[in-house]
């Protein structure tokens, strides 16, 4: 269950944010939709405890998370490339990151053997260092690490950008399959309409930092979305 | 199009968010550059009476002459080192209709106008003027002058060439040696020839026409292998290194610290930068030999503390002023990962203080220079791991740029802000006083005691510091992850 409250963030007099109160309950998938600059990022950082916001806050299962780091405990996440370590090797990486979560090398690598299909021969025991693989497969080796350590909570920023078609449609049945059980909330973000309504129950749409929509989803829900933006 | 490039060069310049922060370093530079101008302002203005006054019984041109060909070489390794290939961003240029030769002939002609290269004029033009106004034949300053520019440019070309080979490199050092051995041991009069050369130039100034060749072929040279290069896949995508994985489980006896500890170990060897920070650190064990040979310091015990503390400290004193932006690049993951904030501290810590005791051991050798020089590189080093090492994390907190570790490490400044000369004062002016102090009112041992006794003190003080310190990165987190994320 993650309680957002009264959120806004304010850069000088502008405002960026501006979120009223979404209440998110565990095992949602939640999808965040929104033209450039509608603050689906920001509002991903400020969850993170990477911003502070100018008002507000945010529970994440009974965390108010600028107050307490528990929630680290039990969130993995991927915004972008900063997130990862471009010294390393994908193996290395997702071995540190293991250890920060509490796995031995064995969980790690029954853990990662499970994404074989996913990563498609083009990450492991390659000896390519992290930056030195493409946006896309960057982008695979942060989306699994984000999963590593039986997280309650998964927060992708834009996880469909920059991945090719098979490999999306298998993230696409990766993030089903997480909330299936309905133990695990998935909040992503996307521009990419099709894809959020297939795996989403539910689609906020931002608009320069305001909720102007709250659908959950059905089968009128992209013709609505698309006619939405369509103007 | 001169015009365009220049005027991008410029917005570049100037837009940089390195420019706009970093005013405390450009002022040093430009402090740097002055004192060189003026330097060889000087020599240049009152060299000739100079070395008239020393050598009466000489001609002052005559004796530069020989000795010209050294300074030639000299400036060829000091660019090697120091001078930084022009680049310009060619990447969005290529898809756009510019030639490509005009591209090659603009990022060229850019390095040609390189302040290398305007240095050494400070010195060769008041000297050809002084020359001329002593009753020299004009033409041939003239053409003095005019060869000695074209071997500038010539230099400059040629460094440009060698830059991508280590071979290249070797050689030009290793011909420099030669012949400062051949020299020294009187085998051959090496300095005569380049003299000759010099003075025949002199002497028939038409023939500096041969600099022009040679500049040209050289240009040329450039011209071919830069054009070659002008390809997405050649000068701009870097080539992929095979990842090396050491086994650094010996670490995992470290426990929770273990993670951060192979993490480092990776940082400092796989990027540039830190690993001439690493290497250079071994350098930093022969700057005792400056201090302790020379007889004006051993009169000025407060300077020998400070070779004393360069010993040991060379790796904690260049590492640690800059933690916590080593992990720039990737510090908004550290920050959303379950971890202890002491456990990342603590990492960074271990590896000075193992760093600074081996340097340690390998200064042994001092004792060669008596059992006084040794005490004090001992106190250096105890304050080095007691005092520095703590003070060092807590100074990190205050660093607000990012780096980005793939860029080269000699004379990288990125990074440095007023923090790193701020820190110089407690890190070594600090136990320099306190040294000079007690050993000039209360006796020469007291100063070893009291700089280690520090270094202990401190060492037995480090859970409070570190919980102190810690607090700092916590309650600074927002604005550390704010700035690491701007480029720099």
């Amino acid at each position: 269950m993650i309680t957002i409250d009264t959120i806004s963030k304010k850069y000088g007099k502008t405002e960026v944010l501006n979120v009223e109160n979404i209440e998110i309950p565990t095992g949602q998938s939640f999808g965040l939709v929104g033209n450039n600059g509608a603050g689906k990022t920001t509002l991903f950082n400020i969850l993170l405890d990477l911003i502070r916001p100018t008002s507000g806050a945010i529970t994440n299962h009974d965390i108010v998370v600028n107050k307490s780091e528990e929630w680290k405990n039990f969130t993995g996440s991927f915004i972008d490339e900063s997130f990862l370590i471009g010294y390393l090797t994908p193996e290395e990486y997702f071995d540190f990151i293991g250890d920060l979560r509490g796995m031995n090398k064995a969980d790690v690598t029954k853990f990662l053997a499970q994404f074989d299909e996913f990563f498609n021969e083009e990450i492991l025991g390659k000896k390519k260092y992290l930056r030195d693989l493409s946006k896309g497969n960057q982008k695979k080796v942060g989306i699994v690490a984000a999963m590593m350590g039986n997280p309650q909570v998964v927060i992708l920023d834009e996880p469909f950008a920059n991945l090719d078609p098979t490999t999306q449609i298998r993230l696409k049945q990766i993030i089903k399959k997480l909330t299936e059980n309905r133990e695990i909330t998935v909040l992503i973000s996307s521009h990419d309409l099709t894809h959020v309504t297939e795996v989403c129950e539910r689609i906020v749409v931002l608009d320069k930092g305001n909720v102007v929509k709250d659908i959950e989803t059905s089968s009128e829900t992209l013709k609505e979305l698309e006619s939405y933006f369509s103007v | 199009m001169l015009s365009h490039f220049l005027n991008l060069e410029w917005k570049q310049y100037f837009r940089s968010s390195h420019w706009q922060k970093g005013i405390a370093i450009k002022i040093i530079m430009v402090i740097f550059a002055l004192y060189f101008i003026l330097t060889f302002l000087s020599i240049g203005v009152f060299g000739y009476y100079i070395l008239k006054k020393e050598f009466p019984e000489q001609d002052p041109l005559r004796l530069v002459n020989s000795y010209l060909l050294y300074a030639i070489l000299g400036d060829l390794i000091f660019r090697y080192l120091m001078q930084k290939l022009p680049v310009m961003n060619i990447k969005p240029m290529l898809s756009l209709p510019i030639k490509k030769s005009k591209l090659t002939h603009y990022v060229l002609g850019k390095s040609s106008v390189s302040f290398f290269n305007f240095l050494g004029l400070f010195f060769y033009i008041p000297f050809a003027v002084v020359l001329i106004r002593e009753g020299y034949n004009t033409v041939g300053v003239l053409g003095w002058l005019f060869t000695m520019i074209l071997l500038i440019q010539s230099a400059n070309f040629l460094n440009f060439l060698i830059n991508k080979n280590n071979i290249a490199f070797g050689v030009i050092a290793a011909i420099l040696l030669s012949l400062i051995g051949l020299h020294v041991f009187d085998i051959y009069n090496v300095t005569a020839i380049g003299g000759q050369v010099f003075n025949f130039i002199y002497a028939n100034p038409i023939y500096s026409l041969i600099g022009v060749v040679l500049l040209v072929i050289l240009y040329s040279l450039n011209f071919k292998q830069l054009s070659g290069l002008l390809y997405l896949d050649e000068a701009i995508q870097t080539k992929v290194q095979e990842a090396k994985s050491a086994d650094l489980s010996f670490t995992n006896r470290l426990g929770d610290i273990a993670p951060f500890i192979k993490n480092d170990i990776r940082l400092i060897w796989r990027n540039k930068r830190t690993k001439t920070v690493f290497l250079m650190s071994f350098f930093f064990l022969f700057y005792g030999l400056i201090f302790f040979t020379q007889k004006t310091y051993r009169d000025m015990p407060a300077m020998l503390m400070f070779a004393s503390l360069f010993i040991s400290g060379g790796f904690a004193l260049n590492y640690g002023q800059f933690i916590p932006a080593w992990d720039s690049a990737h510090y908004k993951m550290l920050m959303s990962q379950s971890f202890k904030y002491r456990k990342f501290l603590e990492s960074k810590w271990i590896l000075m203080v193992v760093m600074t005791t081996v340097l340690y051991l390998l200064s042994f050798p001092y004792l060669y220079f008596g059992v006084d020089i040794f005490l004090m590189i001992t106190a250096g080093a105890v304050f080095n791991i007691g005092f520095n090492s703590l003070f060092l994390l807590y100074a990190g907190s205050f660093n607000r740029k990012r780096i980005d570790l793939n860029k080269s490490g000699f004379g990288n400044t990125q990074g440095t802000s007023a923090t790193q000369f701020i820190i110089i004062i407690p890190l070594m002016l600090f136990p320099m006083l306190l040294f000079w102090v007690f050993n000039k009112f209360v006796g020469y041992n007291s100063g070893f005691i009291i700089v280690a006794a520090i270094g202990i003190i401190s060492l037995l003080l480090k859970n409070y510091a570190m919980n102190f310190i810690e607090k700092k990165y916590i309650q600074d987190k927002y604005a550390m992850i704010n700035a690491f994320g701007k480029e720099a």
